[in-house]
């Protein structure tokens, strides 16, 4: 037998891009079960409906790129994209509104960049925000969790057969009115003239739903922690950024209670932490370095809160997001490890600094 | 116990350590033929000492270390030489490079040796030269020639010496094993090194999964009196690369771009202090090793001894390989070991293990995905790099880029490529990036060379054109001249050429001038019908030639732009000018007396060119007689022959005048009166002629037989041999330091360059002897380069001084040196001083000190005196203004006062000795004269100008005051000088004409 010639090393980590997809994918299954129980199911046939979307839309574009198709199916890269891209969508946001957002997410925002590791902005976000700005009425309609639906029934969501009939069959009146509501977000933004104590009592998704959001959030940590514990991402950004809004939404807090909710309904309502573990974390998109990924992770906490409580839009993780992508090369510029043997860090391009 | 540090990063690849640790190390057969590789090592190939058909026997040399950094190379077994040249050797390239090949004989025949009894009776140089030859080279991986990693004390501090026994690399359990069975060995070997480097602290780093090793190691160290630290690290590669084990066991970092030695640190490999041992304690010189043998497609996995040359499938065989399932075959470890695709390749000295791995073991890389920044490769970098950065810098060929990302910080450790999700060989993208730089970089250096070459050609060129430019206008010239002297030959006198311009122009103007008077005289005359007719023509004719010679003359000394160099050619062509005018005066005056007497009309005219050309006469005596007056410079060898000549031209003439006078007496024609002053002139002027032969003869005469110029360039040859002696000394010094196989040549080259300095020295000593033995006194010329001498010599030495206290001051090293440089200065000093003062008794004790050497004391003194005052005023202002530098400008002050006071002194004693030697020459006396005249002149310039200040009411008008009173003082003293000398102030027209000539 013919003996080889290679390079060193010799030996590789059986791991692969695939595997880092696909346990990402398995850190989503907590959050989608709380969403799947809390809101119905709406969210589990968008993931599916949005995945089967990705897949094709992936398969299509690399054929059209004359790129192995299968090859690059493997990565599961649309997957994760078109799995997080439901997770953020309303539960029965029309079929319609899935397929415009992952059509935009893989196609647009990835592959007309060069594909995977090239997209300058996480796929996902991309996608959401133009749905928000394309379709406001369509994406703030969220659902109700079901303890609002009714209170007697243990679980009174809508069932299946509905579900697939509202989202692929058009949207039944007297079903919205049952079904959904406002976030409380939107309910706390649009609160009138009510102190946040009051809203907090009288609005019932504050007073009575909001365990619903609570018990997501917590999914989502626990989704985030599995894969810091796998090592696919580091502490830093999710560290960074819920510091960061933790911080800032307390300042706020603790001069004008009346005004500015707690920092605990910042960071477990709305997409905070399905943002500060599966978004900001996104590698092709964030900054480098583990210093990088710090100042990346603070202005995307900071972003948060000031687009939450002074912007246009509810919730704010997908322009943070976006915004800080685009800041993310120049961090990475200006936060260079310090080398071993070297007195400092390198900066900037050149070697001038 | 040692505080435990950590690097950044590091993987943890499966060990696959427990396959190879079971048995003991056992002796590798002795293979049917060894294969030698001449350079196993870093640095330069060893060189073969055998031939083909030698035979060698076990431990003996055969090739020696060429170069610094090189080392022996010795027979493993005894056998046969068989073939010097290219075979395959262990490279990743899989290159040919020169070996010798050993047919073994199987009898293993050692050759004579024996360890050294007490190595530490040996000098350090020695001990090291020993382990040079004993063909000792890093054992670890890099094979880093070790005698020179063990010379680093010299000019290193090292602290700590660090026995790498990490063994980080999977698969590898060579070093694990040496460990277990020979611990006692190394720790001899370590004592070895640390007699030689004497670090305060050594450590040993060994990973935590060497139980054994660390069990077998911890009981060596007890009771050992070395400060010694067994070290258990943590498993994780690459804990035993040397940057990485430094930072683990002591926290310091290796500056990039520095070795361990510039922080205090000599790390060295375990089997490398074993090879120390058995070469020191034993005479073995490195000729074998533990190598691995492991991997999947062997039967028996492994520890052997091997051969140093030892042919892969020997090994291989002796492990029972499976051939059909070999796929993989690596030397080294899986992570930095390189492949090999022939089993002919043979084990060297840092050979540590063999691979023999299976596909399903090591298969080859999957396609590369695309980088998705996922980080992993950072997180385990150790040497905190941004291994995707880099990554896409090499791919974009962004090697700016890369390179400030410290492209060259990169180990090649393959932690990121080992990490890496999407399967990119990141570690080929960045040796690949390297050497796409190094390429780069050694081609920009070329493309600069072959500029520099190209500009110099140029240069060159241009340079050659200008000077065929030069040759040829320089040959135009020379032609034009030579046509023109052809043309004047009969009249141009060859000194004409060497006539100031100024002079010449003016002589040309006024020979026209008189020309064109005589011309019109003539006409005149002609017009009258004078008698003197003829006379007059024959006037006219003479300045007719006297104007054309003169134009010829200037236009040849412009043509040639030699500035007239002031002298006796000058003194000749005034002379001449001077005798001229007369002779026309004469004639015009006779024509006149002539004219007046026949009452003929133009006599007016006539009167008038009388009275100018009187005139005439009078201001080239005048100039004839300043331009003699002044100093005429000390007349050199060549003079005397022009002076005679002169002599003999002038006796001749008045010989010719005598007999024309006697012929005119005896005819009773012509001018008698005339004919007589002629005579007595040319009487003058041979006795003046004669004269000055003389005193130029004996002046000459005087000088010694080898002139005191001939010195210098004697004594700069002896400078000169002995710098290069000195030079040559310190060159063989270094050599044989650094044990170069030069030195002993460069030592002969020494003695070579001594002979001549010997010789040079001798002539020098030679000239000098003659030089003092010769009578009077070397000119006194000969002081003032001796003077600038010792002057510079002194200079240098207070600079050394200074820069010495300096660096004694910062405790720099070099400051012992540079002591040493200043006792040299200061002996060199010494020597130009007595030189000079010997010189100077010399000069004192000659005869009267030539007149020269007073001017120009005093001219020293003067400047000295000025400088003296500017530096006051200077020093004055600083102070005035509270400059830091006022107190050291005082002191200049003082020293340049005392500098004038010398100067002052040596004038006045020069001046004494002039006015107690004999009565000074009448050149003397004019020069004072001179000078005091001029002195008068400048007071009565000085008193009008002062006078017109005060008139104005100028502020300057005091000053002015006072530097007239300065320069009367001076008119005064050059007056009693003159005085002194005897000339006579009153009528000083008179005292001229007595005086001179």
């Amino acid at each position: 037998m013919a003996l080889i010639r290679s390079s060193s090393p010799h030996l590789h980590k059986v791991n692969s891009t695939g595997d880092v997809m696909r346990t990402v994918l398995l850190a989503t299954l907590p959050g989608l079960a709380a969403m799947t129980f809390f809101f119905g199911w709406g969210t589990l046939i968008n993931v599916i409906w949005a995945s089967l979307l990705a897949v094709g839309f992936e398969a299509a574009i690399m054929k059209l790129r004359n790129r192995p198709v299968s090859f690059y199916l493997k990565d599961y890269s649309a997957v994760v994209t078109a799995v997080l891209l439901a997770l953020a969508l309303p539960p029965f946001a029309a079929w319609w509104v899935t397929l415009v957002g992952v059509f935009v997410a893989i196609v647009v925002a990835k592959h007309l960049y060069g594909g995977l590791g090239q997209n300058p902005f996480n796929p996902a976000m991309v996608a959401y925000a133009l749905l928000l700005i394309s379709f406001p009425v369509e994406m703030t309609r969220w659902t109700a969790p079901f303890v609002l639906v009714d209170a007697e029934s243990s679980w009174s969501v809508l069932s299946l057969g509905d579900t697939l009939a509202m989202i692929f069959g058009g949207l039944d009146a007297s079903m919205i009115d049952t079904y959904t509501g406002a976030t409380p977000l939107d309910a706390l933004r649009h609160r009138g003239g009510l102190t946040t104590e009051e809203a907090w009592r009288q609005v019932p998704v504050l007073a009575d739903g909001i365990g619903a959001w609570h018990a997501v959030s917590a999914a989502y940590v626990m989704g985030g922690v599995f894969l810091l514990y796998r090592k696919v991402f580091t502490w830093h950004t999710p560290v960074a950024m819920l510091g960061s809004l933790a911080v800032l939404s307390t300042l706020f807090f603790a001069v004008e209670p009346d005004y500015f909710p707690d920092p605990f309904f910042h960071l477990t309502v709305g997409g905070t932490m399905l943002g500060a573990f599966f978004i900001a974390t996104d590698p092709v998109t964030a900054a480098t370095s583990n210093k990088g990924k710090i100042y990346y992770g603070i202005g995307i906490g900071l972003l948060i809160f000031v687009i939450r409580t002074w912007g246009g839009y509810p919730d704010a993780v997908a322009f943070a997001v976006l915004l800080m992508n685009l800041t993310a090369p120049f961090i990475d510029q200006y936060t260079q490890p310090r080398t071993y043997g070297h007195a400092k860090a390198n900066r900037g391009m050149k070697g001038d600094a | 116990m040692t505080r435990l540090h950590s690097f950044h990063g590091g993987i943890h690849p499966p060990e696959n350590k427990r396959q190879s640790n079971g048995a003991p190390i056992a002796p590798a057969p002795i293979p049917a033929q060894l294969v030698l590789p001449l350079s196993q090592h870093i640095g330069a190939p060893a060189e073969p000492l055998v031939k083909v058909g030698d035979r060698v026997l076990k431990g003996q040399v055969i090739a020696e270390p060429i170069g610094r950094i090189s080392v022996s190379l010795h027979a493993p077994t005894s056998g046969t030489i068989v073939e010097i040249g290219p075979r395959r050797v262990p490279h990743a390239s899989g290159m040919e490079g020169p070996c010798i090949v050993i047919d073994t004989d199987g009898q293993d025949e050692w050759i004579e040796h024996a360890g050294l009894e007490d190595y530490t009776q040996y000098s350090k140089s020695e001990l090291i030269n020993y382990i040079r030859n004993s063909g000792i080279a890093g054992m670890g991986g890099a094979g880093f020639p070790t005698d020179v990693k063990l010379h680093l004390g010299d000019d290193h501090i090292v602290n700590t010496l660090i026995i790498n026994a990490a063994e980080c690399e999977p698969y590898i359990t060579a070093d694990d094993m040496l460990i277990r069975e020979r611990a006692a060995q190394i720790l001899g070997g370590i004592e070895v090194i640390a007699h030689l480097l004497q670090p305060s602290h050594i450590l040993i780093g060994i990973e935590d999964n060497k139980p054994q090793a660390i069990r077998a190691l911890e009981d060596a160290v007890r009771g050992n009196r070395l400060n010694i630290d067994v070290v258990v690290v943590p498993t994780k590669y690459p804990s035993g690369g040397e940057k990485q084990l430094i930072k683990l066991l002591t926290g310091v970092e290796v500056p990039s771009g520095k070795i361990p030695a510039d922080v205090g640190i000599v790390c060295q490999n375990v089997g490398t202090a074993n090879a120390i041992y058995r070469a020191v304690h034993h005479g073995e010189p490195l000729i074998s090793r533990v190598v691995t043998i492991t991997g999947d497609a062997v039967n028996q996995r492994h520890n052997l001894d091997v051969l140093i040359g030892t042919p892969y499938k020997d090994l291989l065989n002796a492990s029972d390989v499976r051939r059909d399932e070999l796929y993989r075959l690596v030397m080294g470890g899986p992570m930095m070991g390189f492949t090999m695709n022939s089993e002919e390749i043979p084990v060297v000295k840092t050979t540590n293990c063999i691979i023999a791995a299976t596909e399903e073991e090591m298969p080859p890389a999957p396609p590369a995905l695309s980088c998705i920044r996922c980080g992993m490769c950072e997180q385990v970098c150790p040497a905190e790099l941004l291994p995707q950065q880099l990554h896409w810098f090499a791919k974009g060929k962004e090697y700016e880029k890369a390179k400030h990302h410290n492209l060259f910080d990169c180990i090649e450790c393959g932690a990121c490529s080992f990490v890496c999700p999407s399967n990119i060989p990141l570690v080929q993208y960045y040796r690949n990036a390297k050497a796409e730089i190094r390429q780069e970089e050694a081609e920009k250096q070329k493309a600069e060379y072959a500029r520099m070459r190209f500009e110099a050609r140029q240069a060159r060129l241009e340079q050659e054109k200008i000077e065929k430019e030069l040759r040829r206008k320089a040959r135009a010239e020379e032609a034009a001249k030579a046509q023109a002297s052809k043309k004047d030959s009969a009249a141009a006198k060859p000194a004409a050429a060497q006539d100031n311009v100024k002079a010449l122009k003016t002589a040309a103007a006024v020979a026209r001038t008189k020309l064109k008077k005589a011309e019109k005289a003539f006409l005149a005359a002609q017009e009258s019908g004078a008698d003197n007719l003829a006379e007059l023509e024959a006037a006219f004719k003479v300045a007719e030639q006297k104007a054309q010679d003169a134009q010829t003359k200037l236009e040849q000394a412009e043509k040639g732009g030699a500035p007239a160099a002031a002298g006796a050619p000058d003194i000749k062509a005034l002379k001449t000018a001077a005798a001229v005018a007369r002779t026309k005066l004469k004639k015009a005056q006779t024509a006149l007396k002539a004219a007046e007497e026949k009452g003929q009309d133009g006599v007016e005219q006539l009167r008038d060119t009388v009275t100018e050309l009187e005139a005439k006469s009078e201001a080239a005596q005048k100039a004839y007689d300043d331009a003699q007056a002044a100093p005429a410079p000390v007349a050199a060898p060549v003079d005397i022959k022009q002076l005679k000549t002169a002599a003999a031209v002038a006796r001749t003439k008045l010989k010719q005048a005598e007999k024309a006078l006697a012929n005119a007496q005896d005819s009773g024609e012509g001018d008698i009166a005339a004919l007589e002053a002629k005579v007595k002139e040319q009487q003058a002027k041979v006795e003046s002629t004669q004269k000055a032969f003389e005193d130029a003869e004996q002046g000459g005469g005087a000088a010694p037989a080898t002139p005191a110029i001939d010195l210098a360039p004697l004594k700069e040859d002896m400078e000169k041999a002995l710098a290069k002696v000195e030079k040559a000394e310190v060159a063989a010094k270094n050599a044989e330091e650094k044990g170069l196989p030069t030195a002993e040549k460069m030592r002969a080259g020494v003695d070579k360059l001594r002979g001549k300095y010997e010789e040079a020295k001798k002539a020098f000593e030679d000239a000098q002897a003659q030089n003092a033995s010769a009578a009077p006194a070397k000119p006194a010329i000969d002081l003032a380069p001796l003077k600038e001498d010792m002057e510079k010599a002194l200079a240098k030495v207070k600079k050394a001084d200074a820069a010495a206290k300096n660096a004694e001051e910062k405790g720099l090293p070099t400051a012992e040196k540079m002591r040493a440089g200043v006792e040299k200065l200061q002996g060199k000093y010494e020597e130009a001083k007595k030189a000079f003062e010997d010189a100077q008794a010399q000069n004192a004790a000659s005869a009267p000190a030539p007149t020269v050497n007073l001017d120009e004391l005093k001219a020293d003194m003067e400047a000295a005196r000025g400088k003296v005052e500017k530096a006051e005023a200077a020093a004055k202002n600083a102070e005035e203004k509270g400059l830091p530098t006022a107190e050291k400008m005082r002191a200049g002050v003082a020293k340049l006062q005392g500098k004038y006071e010398e100067a002052k002194k040596a004038f006045e004693d020069a001046q004494q000795q002039n006015a107690a030697s004999a009565p000074a020459p009448a050149a003397n006396l004019a020069e004072l004269k001179a000078d005091m005249d001029a002195a008068r002149g400048k007071v009565e310039k000085a008193d009008a100008a002062a006078k017109n200040a005060e008139a104005k009411g100028l502020p300057t008008a005091e000053k002015m005051r006072a530097g007239v009173e300065k320069l009367r003082g001076k008119y005064e003293e050059a007056r009693s000088a003159y005085e002194a000398a005897g000339g006579v102030v009153e009528n000083n027209t008179e005292a001229d004409t007595v005086t001179l000539d």
